[in-house]
């Protein structure tokens, strides 16, 4: 692997352009989902998360579900930088044959916790999972990020009842709130707001953040759990493409693949090569 | 046959403490014994099917192996994309347990008919589909799925079925059952239609010479193909039997195999539910009469 980045900001510009050469090369969508989040993951798998790439099934590893799993190129890119598998292996993104899939597979990918891609999934499995540790007295916890547009699904809140009632305040919820969802913002299309009063009506303990300020994703994290008893919510307000200018807070780069030219722009603010 | 499986996987349970039990609100009655030796391994999760197989997935992936229960449709079709993606994509070992297949529930409407389960949860890569004919194998499918790694689906009766096995056969996931022998047709049941099945066998030998073997088809998926040849090559004619659609269930699995076997000629009926609306209601014995009659149907394919 190659030198481990320096600190979360450099982790989380590798990911970025990780992310812009791997939309690039597999002509995929959700460039711009997958920026919003890498903020995230980078303080996650740096300073958060106790993983070992050494032991990928260690029984007592926190765990992480990228239940927004269209988001896959940034969980993996994170992954190869912690040294879960080869760097090399991210630029076989959505190649025929190849093991990572645009949505995230777990199959044959060292590191990945569930393999997911619809949505309103993940945080279900993670009440499953916190529920095995609680019962059982295990130290893991257990993070799911979810997107904004995703809470839509019922049965995301199906699990967001769940989770209070058998006190797992060894989850997190993370949601992405990037404001924009597959068809317009989630304003136009479905509201979510107030979403904090909603997970607290739930009986979670929510902050809220920005989501590309490390220093307070580090904090929150850092507090959790936010109640003893209680699930935790972090809701992350974000910027859908953040980090490449021209992709900032535009629906189109929900779906739109990097031209070679925009490639070379993106990573060129991004201060890395091709 | 509800009894049957939660006895046996108390008994299992105590032996193996990987074992849990989900259940959706439902096993009034039923599931309480489990839920007060185990405690710790019982969960219910609330009206809330999605989030059942979710959980359930969540901690098959922590070790654990994992049975979710309700009734009817309720584990299986209402949650059908969880089972897909997060049991069997994920490989895990989620079991997932329906009461009340077929007609079980006929008196409180068609959503409660578990008419297109076994069609459906067939279709799934990965799964195992089993329908025990009695609670002698509805015990013995109880251990065998437990044994089993992945997703299994076990689709029950209700209670007060018939036993139909003097003693306890040997059960294997995917080798059908031989009842009875014969030359003249082959009846291959599935689920709690055993008991007819053997019932109709008797009374066409009684009363009109005909000689019917008789096999429990208990497993659905992987299918005992071989049992299916034999048949075919043995015995004058097949009529599958099933509580389900006649659309995607035992009937078309037993025809995909004759489809396709070399040199098959033989006669084949599908006997179970016809694929259209049911707007009756009933008792399971009235509801079934939607099938037809058995016998005769046997005797009108060896006209």
């Amino acid at each position: 692997m190659a030198t481990p980045a320096q600190d979360t900001v450099e982790l989380a510009r590798r990911i970025r352009a990780h992310c812009v050469r791997m939309t690039h090369h597999a002509q995929a969508s959700h460039i711009g989902s997958c920026l919003s989040v890498a903020d995230v993951l980078a303080v996650l798998y740096r300073d958060v998360l106790r993983v070992d790439p050494a032991r990928p099934e260690w029984p007592d590893r926190d765990r992480f579900i990228l239940s927004k799993g269209h988001g896959a190129a940034g969980l993996y890119a994170v992954l190869a930088e912690s040294g879960f598998f080869p760097p090399a292996w991210l630029a076989t993104y959505g190649d025929d044959g190849g093991r990572l899939a645009t949505h995230v597979v777990r199959y044959g990918v060292p590191g990945v916790e569930f393999s997911t891609g619809s949505l309103g999934h993940g945080l279900s499995v993670g009440c499953g999972m916190a529920l095995a540790g609680k019962r059982e007295g295990r130290p893991y916890r257990v993070f799911v990020q979810l997107s904004d547009g995703e809470c839509d699904e019922g049965s995301i809140w199906e699990a967001v009842l769940f989770a209070p009632h058998h006190s797992l305040d060894n989850l997190v919820a993370i949601v992405d709130y990037n404001k924009i969802q597959s068809f317009g913002t989630v304003k136009e299309v479905l509201d979510l707001e107030p979403l904090a009063d909603k997970w607290r009506a739930f009986r979670w303990a929510v902050r809220e953040i920005d989501g590309h300020d490390h220093r307070q994703i580090l904090d929150a994290c850092r507090a959790l759990p936010f109640e003893p008893g209680r699930p935790s919510t972090i809701i992350a307000h974000t910027v859908k493409g953040k980090g490449v200018g021209f992709m900032e807070d535009k629906l189109l780069w929900h779906y739109k693949s990097p031209t070679d030219e925009q490639l070379a722009a993106a990573l060129a603010e991004l201060g890395a090569t091709r | 046959m509800r009894t049957t499986f939660i006895n046996t996987l108390s008994e299992l349970a105590a032996a193996d403490e990987r074992i849990w039990l989900l259940t959706g609100d439902l096993g009034f009655s039923v599931l309480e014994a489990f839920h007060a030796r185990f405690p710790n391994r019982f969960v219910n999760v609330g009206v809330a099917e999605q989030n059942l197989t979710g959980v359930a997935a969540g901690l098959a992936s922590c070790g654990k192996i994992v049975f979710t229960y309700s009734i009817a449709n309720f584990p299986t079709i209402r949650c059908l994309e969880q089972i897909r993606n997060d049991a069997c994509y994920n490989e895990l070992p989620v079991k997932i347990v329906s009461v009340g297949g077929g007609f079980a529930y006929g008196p409180q409407g068609y959503t409660h008919h578990g008419l297109e389960d076994l069609a459906v949860m067939r279709s799934l890569p990965n799964m195992t589909v089993i329908a025990p004919g009695d609670p002698v194998e509805t015990d013995l499918a109880t251990r065998a799925v437990c044994a089993r790694p992945g997703p299994c689906y076990l689709r029950l009766g209700k209670a007060r079925e018939p036993v139909v096995h003097p003693q306890p056969p040997p059960f294997a996931i995917g080798q059908a059952i031989r009842l009875r022998d014969g030359r003249d047709v082959t009846l291959i049941s599935t689920g709690g239609m055993l008991a007819h099945a053997m019932e109709v066998a008797q009374q066409l030998s009684r009363e009109h010479r005909v000689d019917a073997r008789v096999l429990s088809m208990h497993t659905l998926k992987p299918l005992d193909e071989e049992a299916v040849h034999a048949a075919a090559r043995e015995t004058g004619g097949i009529v599958t039997v099933e509580e389900h659609s006649v659309t995607g269930g035992l009937g078309s699995a037993v025809a995909d195999v004759l489809a396709t076997m070399d040199g098959a000629r033989v006669r084949f009926r599908k006997f179970g539910v016809p694929d259209q609306l049911h707007h009756q209601i009933g008792s399971q014995a009235y509801m079934r009469a939607v099938c037809g009659d058995l016998a005769a149907a046997v005797r009108e394919l060896l006209a």
